[in-house]
């Protein structure tokens, strides 16, 4: 790099600027659950709105502009190009600054970024899709990647759980999945207090009852708090599902998303660019993953 | 590789030559230690120098850096400022060099650093070379010596230094003091091996890396982590002096009454306690001993694993910088379990 002393006519930091946002309109601000909207975006750059491809498991740095950059998972499915859905919890200060927004209002975004869901070793295969509480909001994106492109895989069961009816994420559209013949779509709550749930009732692992599974062939894609992970991981194992094939999405402090600031580390792999998908056996691996 | 000779008493003039390829910067005393600063004349270098407060690298990773504006209608515009600046750093030491090298590792990959790699294209560097100090240990990192990184490499063979030209511009840089450099000859050689030699055996410290991010993994749960736990301040002294740490942490301000504002990078720690802390307040690192460990296993088994060698180059800084005394040599001799180690 030293050999290149004449500077190129236009500089890459306004060429190929990997820190670069694009700006992109809040078109929708659904309220999903309390503190949890889902926002819709689209680029002004008509063109890139429809260029914007990316896997499920992927994820964006959205800017607020004069608040900062955060790392967000993806929640729409790249079969569904044009807009790019983002399901966030108000929890910090970017997503606080994020809620003050309206619809038209700018934000600014940038990726994909992480591995995503390995889409095409997992062709061919079951899916197990398990999600517990706010696990679902990377994971809608394999749902519905799964189902625009139902002949890629065989056998596909999702299980969600949130504590209550008024929690579970997209919950609308997840209800409208349990009378379809092509998938099993197990949806639970921990208790319901409205009295008005026809699903199940039950935590998110007695769900394994209700369904039915060939581990060998199948790939699990796992999401959900500390809780999700300690029943659900060994009980996995314990089914005969390989560790190589048990994947999961972490969450880490990210401030580049390209594998530059250091912060979302993980013993020797980078979140952001090894991750956020990880297989069990990574998980197992590496220090302090879970 | 072309490699010439300068007689030593020909140093000024060179140095008032190579201005013309940029500012030069050089090591300057200050308070009985170095920094790497703007010459205001030349004879302020001091090329004897042991080590500078802080490496080069904050040439190339500023401590604080704009990236963008932002301006409302205009979006996020990327900062260029500075980045054309054409600078000479005069009298960097191998181990510094190596460094910069372990960084363009890191900041090429699949997403170019563009701000890191415009500096690095536009300032020149002159290495020398250096003889150890008590907490010099470069040799036993495999850091002693760097082949390439450089425009210019001076090594003290006596009456003249041994000249290896590593760039294109540091070819540039010998023709453009004309006659200044001459051909070098065996005796030149064989002087060059002699004092090779003797600096070898100068070293008083080292380290044993063979092994040693296979020895991190599995002592990963030893006591010693705790112990430096309770003594390390999480100042982040050893992150800021240390010239293979990038991390860094981004900022968005807006100015008073506007709704323009600029996005900067500035350098941050491992051992902050933030440094792992997610939105919502969980911390995946939130003991001082996790962040001291992680720091040591991040640089000596995870670099390991990504760039093939750790990123440590031995200068010795964060030994001097650590208010507590924390010594990276006694730490990784102490995780061997082996005494101190002479030289490596």
């Amino acid at each position: 790099m030293l050999q290149a002393d004449e500077s190129p006519a236009r500089p890459a930091v306004l060429t190929q600027n990997p820190y670069q946002p694009h700006m992109a309109r809040i078109v929708r601000v659904y309220k999903m659950v309390p503190d949890n909207y889902l926002f819709t975006v689209r680029f002004l750059d008509d063109a890139l709105a429809m260029r914007f491809s990316y896997r499920p498991g992927q994820f964006v740095m959205l800017s607020v502009p004069g608040v900062g950059e955060a790392p967000i998972s993806i929640s729409s499915s790249p079969s569904r190009p044009g807009v790019l859905e983002m399901c966030v919890r108000r929890v910090g200060r970017l997503t606080n600054a994020l809620y003050r927004l309206k619809t038209n209002d700018v934000v600014g975004v940038r990726g994909p970024y992480g591995n995503g869901f390995p889409t095409e070793q997992m062709a061919g295969r079951d899916l197990l899709i398990a999600a517990g509480g706010l696990g679902m909001a990377p994971l809608r994106s394999l749902v519905w990647y799964a189902l625009d492109n139902r002949e890629k895989f065989s056998r596909i069961v999702l299980m969600y759980g949130a504590r209550n009816p008024g929690e579970m994420l997209f919950r609308e559209e997840l209800v409208s999945l349990v009378d379809r013949s092509d998938m099993t779509c197990l949806l639970t709550v921990d208790a319901d207090p409205t009295g008005t749930w026809t699903n199940h009732i039950g935590l998110l692992p007695t769900m394994f009852d209700h369904a039915t599974l060939d581990p060998p062939r199948t790939y699990a894609a796992v999401c959900g708090p500390p809780a999700v992970y300690k029943y659900i991981l060994e009980r996995l194992v314990e089914l005969g599902f390989s560790k190589n094939r048990i994947l999961m999405s972490l969450e880490r402090r990210m401030k580049c998303g390209v594998g530059k600031c250091g912060h979302c580390s993980v013993g020797y792999k980078y979140t952001c660019l090894h991750g956020p998908i990880f297989t069990y056996w990574d998980a197992i691996n590496l220090p302090e993953m879970i | 590789m072309k490699i010439l000779k300068l007689p030593k008493e020909k140093l000024d003039f060179f140095a008032v030559v190579v201005q013309q390829f940029g500012e030069v910067h050089a090591p300057v005393e200050q308070d009985g230690q170095y920094a790497f600063k703007r010459l205001s004349r030349w004879s302020e270098a001091r090329l004897d120098y042991h080590r500078t407060i802080l490496p080069p690298k904050k040439y190339f990773l500023p401590p604080c850096e704009v990236l963008f504006r932002y301006r409302p209608a205009v979006g996020y515009q990327p900062e260029t400022e500075g980045l054309d600046d054409r600078l000479v750093l005069f009298g960097v030491h191998a181990c510094d060099i190596y460094a910069l090298n372990i960084l363009d590792q890191v900041f090429a990959g699949p997403y170019p650093d563009p701000y890191y790699q415009a500096r690095r294209r536009n300032i020149a560097i002159i290495g020398i070379e250096c003889q150890p100090d008590e907490r010099c240990f470069c040799r036993s990192m495999r850091a002693g010596f760097v082949h390439h990184g450089f425009d210019l490499f001076f090594y003290d063979i006596g009456d003249y230094y041994l000249t290896m030209v590593g760039t294109a511009r540091g070819d540039d840089m010998v023709l453009a003091t004309g006659p200044l450099f001459q051909s070098v000859t065996d005796a030149d050689i064989d002087e060059y091996k002699r004092r090779s030699a003797s600096r070898h055996l100068a070293f008083t410290l080292g380290v044993e890396i063979r092994d040693l991010s296979e020895i991190v993994e599995m002592e990963y749960h030893a006591r010693i982590w705790d112990e430096l736990g309770e003594r390390c301040l999480s100042c982040g002294s050893c992150s800021m002096v240390c010239p293979t740490c990038y991390c860094y942490d981004v900022n968005d301000d807006v100015a008073l009454g506007s709704r323009a504002g600029r996005r900067s990078r500035t350098w941050d720690s491992c051992l902050f306690a933030q440094h792992a802390l997610v939105a919502g307040g969980h911390n995946f690192r939130s003991s001082r001993a996790s962040r001291i460990k992680f720091r040591y296993y991040h640089k000596q088994r995870g670099f390991v694993e990504e760039y093939g060698r750790p990123s440590c180059v031995g200068c010795g800084r964060c030994i001097a910088a650590c208010p507590v005394h924390i010594d990276i040599t006694e730490v990784i001799n102490q995780l061997r379990g082996v005494p101190h180690v002479t030289g490596g």
